[in-house]
């Protein structure tokens, strides 16, 4: 379940931010590690969106620092 | 020609257009008298008088990394495509210029049209959550200027005159103004538009301002000839390295010729038609041969602005006329380009410099007939083919929806 989650998060973030699928694991840091930059973070929220069925409400996406933030946001709020 | 300290001259060049995908090959389709004007055959146009399009030879998107690509919008594309260009063949970056002493000037007349309509369709279609977050720095009018500013990593100022298809030109004449007041030791200056929609070109095509002549893409774009009936939208960017000469010559770089002056007028008349006798274009001309120290007898090339419309030949062939005379050689290069926009100024003065530095002024294609018009009858406009010929000097004018006039005088190195 997360690895299908990871990898999905991986596919968005190479078409959005153009990060590798091998960098995109859970202990990076959007910001730190990928360089992804806030106006992208929106992108990838509306893109996981559409993937998931998982909206991110704009003051949950703060506290979305790491890939495994994401996968653990993801996860908890899918279906 | 002799020189001064402030002298400022041309290290670089760069452009992508509906005749190549850089300068050398834009310039050599331009010789050979080849169009870059094709018929639209997407569905949408059916309904349109209007069909006709120059479109560049090269998509941007693929020289430049995808995800950049992306975040910019075809003008800021194109802008970055012939600014990198002049960038590299400038040598500056080698040359060690610091940052804090780049600037860029580089204008737009129409700006992120693509993204803003394509944003209004996602706005319409899904909704304003779904609207993508690049929309606004991907559709403001300095949006070429600044992702220009950020591929050259210049820190000295970035600039974006807005003058309608005049945009180019002013930004060339702004980039003169910084090196001459000391704001800046190397300036990037040009001009981009992409604004291929069906929207502009409706708004052009209720304006009457463009060619219907649809049966003949390539021949529907005839300055100065009596059956011309309209420009033809073009798309495409050009950008020139700017430095003063003593800098330049330091460094060892190829200068390609001197921008020796410029001037702008407004034309004070209407908000789009031009002054019939030229009043304001006549003006910059004149503003700008005293600009660069020189009398009309010295200017041996025009490039013209001539944009195919019956109103705007006649007027800028009288300006030309009675501000320089019938000695010079003219040229309109739209008549192979398309109108470029707020890029115009700038390819158009591309043209300029490698007109002056190889000695040849090309030919104005489809000018069979040449319009009865006194000032047109007098000129010599350069038809059928290029012309070799021997000249120090040369202008470059251009004109804007809201009176503006700018004129730049180059001269050879």
């Amino acid at each position: 379940m997360s690895e299908d989650i990871q990898t999905g998060l991986a596919e968005i973030l190479e078409e959005v931010a153009g990060v590798a699928p091998a960098d995109a694991t859970p202990e990076k840091s959007f910001t730190e590690d990928l360089d992804v930059d806030s106006l992208s973070m929106v992108e990838i929220a509306t893109a996981v969106e559409d993937k998931f069925g998982v909206a991110i409400p704009d003051d949950e996406l703060g506290n979305i620092k790491t890939v495994g933030d994401a996968i653990s946001f993801i996860q908890k709020n899918q279906g | 020609m002799s020189t001064s300290v402030g002298d400022v001259v041309v290290t670089g060049l760069g452009a992508t257009t509906p005749l190549g995908g850089d300068v050398a090959s834009t310039w050599d389709a331009l010789l050979a008298g080849r169009s870059g004007v094709s018929r639209i055959t997407d569905d949408w146009i059916k309904e349109f008088p209007a069909q006709l399009v120059a479109r560049l030879v090269a998509d941007p998107a693929t020289g430049l990394d995808r995800v950049r690509a992306r975040r910019l919008d075809r003008s800021q594309q194109v802008a970055v495509v012939a600014a990198e260009e002049a960038w590299r063949s400038s040598g500056a970056a080698d040359a060690g210029v610091a940052p804090e002493r780049v600037a860029v000037v580089f204008g737009t007349g129409i700006g992120g049209a693509l993204t803003l309509l394509g944003q209004d369709d996602v706005l319409e279609e899904k909704g304003p959550k779904r609207v993508s977050p690049f929309t606004i720095p991907m559709l403001m009018p300095n949006g070429p200027a600044a992702a220009v500013g950020l591929a050259v990593g210049a820190k000295g100022g970035v600039h974006a005159p807005v003058s309608a298809c005049a945009s180019g030109a002013e930004a060339i004449r702004w980039g003169l103004d910084l090196l001459r007041f000391d704001r800046a030791d190397v300036v990037l200056v040009g001009g981009a538009e992409a604004c291929v929609h069906p929207l502009p070109m409706a708004g052009f095509a209720a304006m009457r301002a463009m060619s219907t002549r649809n049966d003949e893409p390539e021949r529907a774009s005839r300055p100065f000839d009596k059956a011309r009936d309209g420009f033809v939208l073009g798309e495409g960017a050009a950008a020139l390295v700017l430095e003063r000469a003593d800098a330049a010559r330091a460094r060892g770089a190829t200068i390609h010729a001197r921008l020796a002056g410029a001037g702008g007028t407004a034309d004070g008349y209407d908000l789009v038609a031009p002054h019939p006798e030229g009043e304001g274009a006549g003006r910059a001309i004149a503003a700008a041969i005293r600009d660069a120290g020189l009398t009309p007898a010295d200017i041996g090339h025009v490039n013209a602005h001539a944009t195919s419309t019956p109103v705007g030949d006649t007027a800028e062939a009288a300006a030309i006329r009675n501000t320089i005379g019938d000695h010079v050689l003219v040229t309109a290069t739209k008549s192979q380009t398309g109108h470029l926009l707020g890029a115009a100024g700038a390819l158009e003065s591309v043209f300029t410099i490698l007109a002056l530095r190889e000695q040849v002024v090309p030919a104005t294609a489809n000018l069979d007939d040449p319009d009865d018009d006194p000032a047109v009858q007098a000129l010599d406009i350069v038809r059928r083919e290029a012309r070799r010929t021997q000249f120090s000097a040369a202008v470059n004018d251009s004109f804007g929806f809201g009176g503006h006039n700018i004129a730049l005088v180059f001269t050879t190195a």
